[in-house]
């Protein structure tokens, strides 16, 4: 194995590239668990995001349309979760298994056409000068667009859960729904916001997969990063900036084997792809272990709400 | 204007009605989805659900695959349903199917060419052991860490599924294989494999263990002492733990079993309708099963109709990917529309609609 073939400036940078969509997708879904909904269809938006993402991007040929059309896909999937689980108060649990499952199938449905087809190629954007700065040049500032999103968005969700009379309106939510009831406000409306929210955000992290990251469409694409991004969530505990370093933590790993891989490490292929899901467990144990009440997990999390008046 | 008023208990006739009427949506919306598709939709909802039953020329092959499909689906889903009852989510099944089929292939395997009767009954009990310990993995983070067993059992499927493509690849290699990925084909290996039993049905020891499975779940669960604790910790948390339930061996038992059963479904399709260790061996039959369990109202008279029926859409589907062209995966978008429809419909066993006049706000 040849260790000096990694150089870490690029390892960093791909780092980050690996990390974007399951840090956008970990955003939505820590947006969605703050209003006290659990919606384990993270998967499946992500990839109904990356088909549509996918395909609007090469109908057009515009990079830019086509991660519009992954969120606006992420968020329509979201909306059935949504439909079902506030006014149908159909359990959490079950519907975001089956928004996963669904969105496996229809997602392979629509992709059927796009098999082996490459995608209009994203920009980089280019600081100037700055951009050849050695090492942190590579690493930050030769990505493209949505990186940069990404990283606004944390901070942004930081500032209006923290800062804002919204965020407090929508952790009120979470936190006790027959309260926020009570103080006349539209618990289930909000729920249903956040939701389409949390779709959205999973749909362009699913597009940046196959835009970007990949870029392809391939059946199955995801291969578990939306479950990775809600185990995410709860590394964080429920705390944007946090959910940023996990996102490293996990696009580190991912970066590493892939590095190691072509490295040529002595340990079977299969084995390094394990990784990133078994450091994923043993990070949420570890997390877990300290208590989830403690780590800041919203109390009304997964119960349904019924106005009875 | 409709207001929701809850039920005391859920309605009996929505509870058996809804799975009934789900199908029937079912039918529809998939009708409409494959005619988006440009295919006409009687056909094919009729060759779904109609032919591989009852079409002359397709019957003789499709009706014992009947129960080949149902058998994994029924096994595994009584197992969920149990810890479905409790608000136990393993909704990783697929891993441990996987993890039953390579435990009882290795043993399988590591006895070859030998011939003993003893070797099927070793691999039956290597099978259902892996799946257990691999079930016990989210069972004991739960219990000692309170790690969510839904995010780690489901997490280790993807860990079951490279280690399917590394024993494939590497430990249980055919060494005759001339260098392909894939095992030996335990098949024509007399000792260890699970023929067809009676010729032209397709039941093999599989479908013997589904249907154990089906009398034990319903004995335990009407009967048995532990049933109904499962039950009553799933309708009240609350009073069964004052009842002297204890809730960490109730995760350990529901986790294991439905573990078992799934290691057990993977070693009897292992060595019987696959036939060997491949990289494409896991079909899915562990997340489809949680969609029998919930068709099946986590009841196992229900789930053994519900297994039979959702193995004739894989069947149906098969049929209609050869005949009209319809994509593999259309398939498991009409299984998640079942769902979906299921539990919308849910909403009319818990609660009832009333009509009532706005009033003055």
């Amino acid at each position: 194995m040849d260790l000096s073939a990694i150089n870490p400036a690029v390892l960093f940078a791909s780092l980050i590239v690996a990390a974007t969509p399951i840090l956008l997708a970990g955003l939505g879904e820590l947006v969605v668990e703050k209003a006290g909904v659990l919606n384990l269809g993270v998967e499946g938006m992500m990839i109904v995001g990356a088909i549509c993402g996918f395909a609007v991007a090469v109908g057009t040929g515009s990079p830019a349309l086509g991660f519009i059309g992954g969120a606006v896909g992420g968020a329509a999937l979201s909306l059935i979760f949504g439909l079902l689980t506030q006014y149908l108060l159909a359990n959490q649990v079950a519907t975001g298994l089956a928004l996963t499952l669904f969105g496996l199938g229809f997602s392979a449905l629509i992709g059927q056409g796009y098999v082996g087809i490459k995608p209009p190629m994203t920009e980089r954007l280019s600081f100037g000068p700055l951009s050849d700065i050695p090492g942190l040049g590579t690493i930050l500032l030769r990505h493209d667009l949505m990186v940069y999103v990404a990283l606004i968005a944390v901070v942004a969700i930081w500032y209006v859960l923290n800062r804002t009379r919204l965020g407090l309106i929508l952790r009120a939510v979470g936190e006790n729904h027959d309260a926020a009831h009570a103080l006349g406000y539209k618990v289930v409306r909000i729920r249903l916001l956040a939701i389409l929210f949390g779709g959205a955000m999973a749909g362009l992290g699913g597009a940046y997969l196959s835009l970007i990251r990949v870029p392809m469409w391939t059946v199955g694409m995801t291969s578990g990063a939306g479950w990775i991004a809600l185990a995410l969530v709860v590394f964080a505990a429920w705390r944007p900036g946090r959910l940023l370093l996990g996102a490293w933590l996990f696009g580190g790993i991912t970066a590493l084997q892939l590095n190691l891989q072509v490295a040529g490490a002595r340990v079977p292929v299969e084995y390094l792809q394990m990784s990133p899901y078994v450091i994923t467990i043993l990070v949420l144990v570890i997390m877990s272990a300290k208590g989830g009440r403690a780590l800041g997990a919203p109390a009304a999390l997964g119960r349904s709400f019924h106005a009875t008046h | 204007m409709i207001r929701l008023e809850k039920r005391p208990t859920p309605s009996r006739f929505w509870v058996a009605a809804t799975p009934l009427i789900a199908v029937v949506l079912t039918m529809i919306a998939g009708g409409i989805m494959f005619a988006i598709l440009g295919k006409n939709p009687f056909d094919a909802i009729r060759i779904i659900f109609w032919d591989p039953l009852f079409d002359p020329n397709m019957s003789a092959y499709s009706r014992p695959q009947l129960l080949v499909k149902a058998a994994p689906l029924i096994l595994i889903a009584i197992g969920l349903s149990l810890g479905f009852r409790a608000g136990i989510w393993n909704i990783g099944a697929e891993g441990q199917y996987i993890i039953g089929a390579i435990c009882g292939a290795a043993v399988g395997l590591a006895f070859y060419p030998a011939a003993g009767w003893y070797i099927f009954p070793l691999m039956v009990i290597a099978g259902a052991l892996g799946g257990f310990l691999w079930a016990m993995i989210p069972a004991m983070l739960r219990t000692f860490f309170n790690t969510s067993e839904i995010l780690v059992s489901l997490l280790l499927v993807y860990v079951a599924q490279a280690l399917l493509a590394a024993m494939a690849l590497g430990r249980l290699r055919n060494p005759e294989g001339g260098g392909f990925p894939g095992s030996r084909n335990l098949a024509q290996y007399p000792a260890a494999s699970n023929p067809e039993l009676f010729a032209g049905t397709g039941i093999h020891w599989g479908v013997v263990a589904a249907f154990i499975a089906v009398i034990a779940a319903y004995v335990m669960l009407q009967r048995h002492i532990l049933g109904f604790n499962i039950k009553l910790t799933g309708q009240a948390p609350r009073a069964a733990r004052f009842s002297g339930v204890s809730p960490v061996a109730l995760v350990l038992i529901c986790m294991g079993t439905s573990g078992a059963l799934a290691g057990l479904a993977g070693m009897f399709e292992v060595a019987g309708p696959s036939g060997k260790i491949s990289i494409d061996f896991a079909s899915g039959y562990g997340f489809t099963a949680i969609i029998v369990a919930f068709l099946g109202r986590l009841n196992p008279i229900g789930i053994l109709l519900a297994g039979l029926l959702m193995a004739l859409t894989y069947i149906g589907g098969e049929l209609a990917q050869f005949m009209l062209g319809l994509p593999k995966a259309s398939i498991q978008a009409f299984q998640g529309m079942l769902l979906f429809f299921l539990l919308a419909l849910d909403l009319l066993s818990n609660y009832r609609p009333r009509l009532v006049k706005r009033e003055g706000a």
